[in-house]
């Protein structure tokens, strides 16, 4: 047994690998799938918020993120532009990252092609600004002043659905997908803060714990907390919009169930193999 | 071959070569390292150009449709020029002023907002009633307040941390231990969900595309 | 005299930005909108700097044949190849700059970062040692809501006889939820409330010229 734990904790590192490979892979290729369960909770918050928009309210989604998280966040971009164009809300596309812009093009064209919203109409993607908080500022007396034009070049004034949006604090709501800074702390400071603009969030894992401070002052009135939180989101979807399609994430949550026990086996065996090399050490000092 | 498939080829293979490295460091690897830093930088970049330089610079220097040039514009654009000069040996001294004007004006932003947003609406959001509301609720209240004050006690280095301060400090590290478990445990959930992504790419994506795994579907 | 002019720059602008807040009215507001625009292109600047950097960086490597060299042609190659892309065809969908983009930028930033996932699992394995009672209890509060925050933390729970007719069927997610939104909250909120005071502190020593190690120095 003491031989086995020595040899675990001097084990190939690319012995670690494979198996969080196959922990990935193997329930991704059997298609395993585990019921999630939706509760109350910020992700149904969030929900909620959009749910109760009255139809032909105007949504901004500020895309900050890039390739680096679009694991996490393009689910979420997808079904919540899904869940807006079915609900009749209108929605303006931003980035604070610049990558963002055309990721964020992607999600809203996807979702526009299959629920026939007319882009300029319902839909517009402003694109990148460089400045983060400095444009918000700015945009909460013009939005114009930030984004003359869209991200391909129209002018603002000949977009139909921005004639009556002027600043921010004409929008009903505003949703920052996050990966990072600039983004969620940025509008809660701006748009909720100074303007008075209810806010919602998508975040990645890593920086979920933080937001739920925003959670608990009202500051956010939603958020959605990485692959899981996207999944929740497909799940409400799923279950409350009759037809909706499967999304991105939900597929993805046996492999990250799995995975997860994987890695806690490691802290385990990491552990126990570390306490009776201790042992022994002790043992042999004596 | 349409140009679908070559793209998912290209994305395929660039992905499997930067997943060599778990192997070992190797050409393929570093290639693909560089490729991707040139790139993002020329995608930073033509941005740049296109959705801010144009429209907020160029456009309102010059006048466009019914708009008179807005000749104030030159101030900005010498700031943004003295940034540039920093590339020069001589002229790190005209960088200095444009980088002050980013700095103050950020700085001035940070002041105002981050005291009222993270510290006067924190600190607003602590002072809750503590009953009324059910044993449970009650527990969990005085922990969220009890944890904040110790949390902020264990942050504050101007008297030694013995007795009560001691205490509390105590109290403070036990519950950031617990929110740092919790960060922990959702940074594991980040990076495997950010392999998850590639593996459907490589799974749904690309290996349908080869004839004997076309049975494979996302 | 030679910090005066950026001294004196950071504290207008600081100044100006914190009374739009307070004095949201001419002058205030309309300095402080010109000052957000001028802000925008500057600050665009940078980013330029930071890509003409990349090149001089790259170019001198190849010069000096420094470690690595070969690779550097793939940098400036990359960022060429970009802007030849971006300058010859635009940004919209579709046209080649935006089809490198999602073909190969987007999964090699993907992939990059999904490395990641690897080394948390090695380090899992080598470096989270339970110490003591302490490193123990943010172990068990990872553990939580590493099982909590996945549909199979539920699925074990269910496997105990009578849990899934309880009235908590859930119950590990509920735990895990109660940990972010208690003991996570006010751990967060402590670092948070913390760090803001840190921001004034170091806004304020910037605007009134007592930190100046952003301009290269404390001269």
């Amino acid at each position: 047994m003491g031989r086995l734990l020595e040899r675990l904790d001097k084990v190939d590192r690319r012995v670690i690998y494979i198996l969080m490979a196959a922990s990935v892979i193997v329930p991704l290729a059997l298609k395993l799938d585990f019921p999630i369960p939706i509760g109350s909770g910020p992700s149904m918050d969030l929900y909620m918020a959009i749910d109760t928009l009255p139809p032909g309210s105007t949504v901004i989604i500020s895309f900050d993120y890039d390739p680096s998280t679009k694991a996490e966040l393009q689910p979420m971009a997808v079904a919540l532009t899904r869940h807006l164009f079915g609900h009749g809300v209108r929605v303006i596309g931003m980035a604070m990252w610049p990558q963002g812009a055309s990721l964020g093009q992607q999600a809203m064209a996807q979702a526009a092609d299959s629920l026939g919203a007319e882009q300029y109409e319902d839909w517009v993607n402003l694109g990148y600004t460089v400045g983060a908080g400095v444009s918000l500022l700015r945009m909460g007396s013009s939005i114009e002043a930030v984004y003359p034009q869209d991200r391909d070049g129209v002018p603002y004034d000949s977009i139909p659905l921005m004639r009556d949006v002027r600043r921010l604090g004409d929008v009903d709501l505003a949703i920052s997908l996050s990966a990072g800074d600039p983004g969620i702390h940025s509008w809660v400071m701006m748009a909720k803060d100074t303007y008075g603009v209810p806010v919602g969030g998508g975040c990645t894992a890593v920086s979920a714990p933080e937001f739920y401070t925003y959670l608990g002052t009202g500051q956010l009135v939603g958020l959605l907390g990485g692959l899981r939180g996207a999944a929740d989101y497909e799940t409400i979807l799923r279950e409350r919009i009759p037809g909706a399609p499967g999304g991105l994430a939900t597929p993805g949550m046996a492999a990250q169930s799995i995975s997860h026990l994987v890695i806690m086996g490691f802290i385990v065996i990491g552990n126990v193999a570390f306490i009776a090399g201790r042992s022994k050490r002790k043992g042999g000092a004596k | 071959m349409t140009m679908e498939i070559v793209g998912i080829w290209l994305g395929a293979l660039l992905t499997l070569a930067l997943y060599s490295f778990l192997y070992r460091d190797n050409p393929f690897y570093k290639f693909t390292e560089h490729l991707f830093v040139g790139m993002s930088a020329g995608y930073w970049v033509i941005y740049n150009i296109y959705n801010v330089l144009i429209p907020n610079l160029w456009d309102r220097l010059v006048g466009t449709g019914d708009a008179a040039p807005d000749m104030m514009m030159i101030i900005p654009a010498v700031l943004g020029l003295f940034m540039l000069a920093r590339l020069v040996p001589k002229g790190a001294g005209l960088s200095r002023i444009s980088l002050a004007m980013i700095v103050g004006t950020g700085a001035g932003l940070s002041l105002v907002t981050t005291f009222r947003t993270n510290c006067l609406s924190q600190v607003e959001g602590t002072i809750i009633a503590l009953t009324g509301a059910g044993t449970g609720q009650f527990l969990s209240n005085l922990i969220l307040v009890v944890g904040v004050v110790c949390g902020l006690v264990y942050f504050f280095f101007s008297k030694p941390h013995r007795g009560v301060i001691g205490g509390a400090a105590n109290t403070g590290i036990t519950v950031l231990m617990v929110a740092f478990g919790a960060s922990f445990g959702y940074t594991v959930m980040a990076r495997i969900s950010l392999l998850i992504g590639q593996v459907q790419f490589l799974l749904f994506e690309w290996l349908p595309t080869i004839p004997i795994f076309r049975g494979l579907t996302g | 005299m030679r910090l005066f002019v950026p001294l004196f720059m950071t504290f207008i602008c600081g100044m100006i930005i914190i009374l739009q807040f307070f004095v949201p009215h001419r002058p205030f507001s309309t300095l402080g909108e010109r000052l957000t625009d001028w802000y925008m292109i500057v600050a665009s600047a940078a980013i330029f700097l930071g890509a003409v950097n990349l090149l001089q960086v790259h170019s001198a490597r190849i010069r000096f044949r420094q470690k690595n060299w070969q690779y550097s042609p793939v940098v400036i190659g990359g960022f060429l190849v970009m802007m030849a892309a971006g300058f010859g065809w635009g940004v919209a969908d579709g046209r080649p700059f935006d089809w490198m983009f999602q073909t190969m930028v987007v999964p090699m930033g993907a992939t990059m970062f999904s490395l990641l996932a690897f080394f948390v699992a090695s380090a899992a394995f080598r470096a989270f040692r339970s110490s003591n009672w302490r490193a123990t209890l943010l172990l068990v509060s990872a553990f939580i809501v590493m099982l909590g925050r996945v549909p199979i933390g539920d699925v074990i729970w269910r496997l105990i006889p009578g849990a899934a007719a309880s009235s908590h069927p859930n119950l590990v997610n509920e735990i895990a939820e109660w940990i972010m939104q208690v003991p996570n909250m006010a751990g967060q909120r402590a670092v948070m409330i913390g760090a803001s005071l840190g921001v004034v502190a170091t806004s304020l020593r910037m605007i009134f010229g007592i930190e100046r190690s952003y301009l290269g120095g404390s001269d």
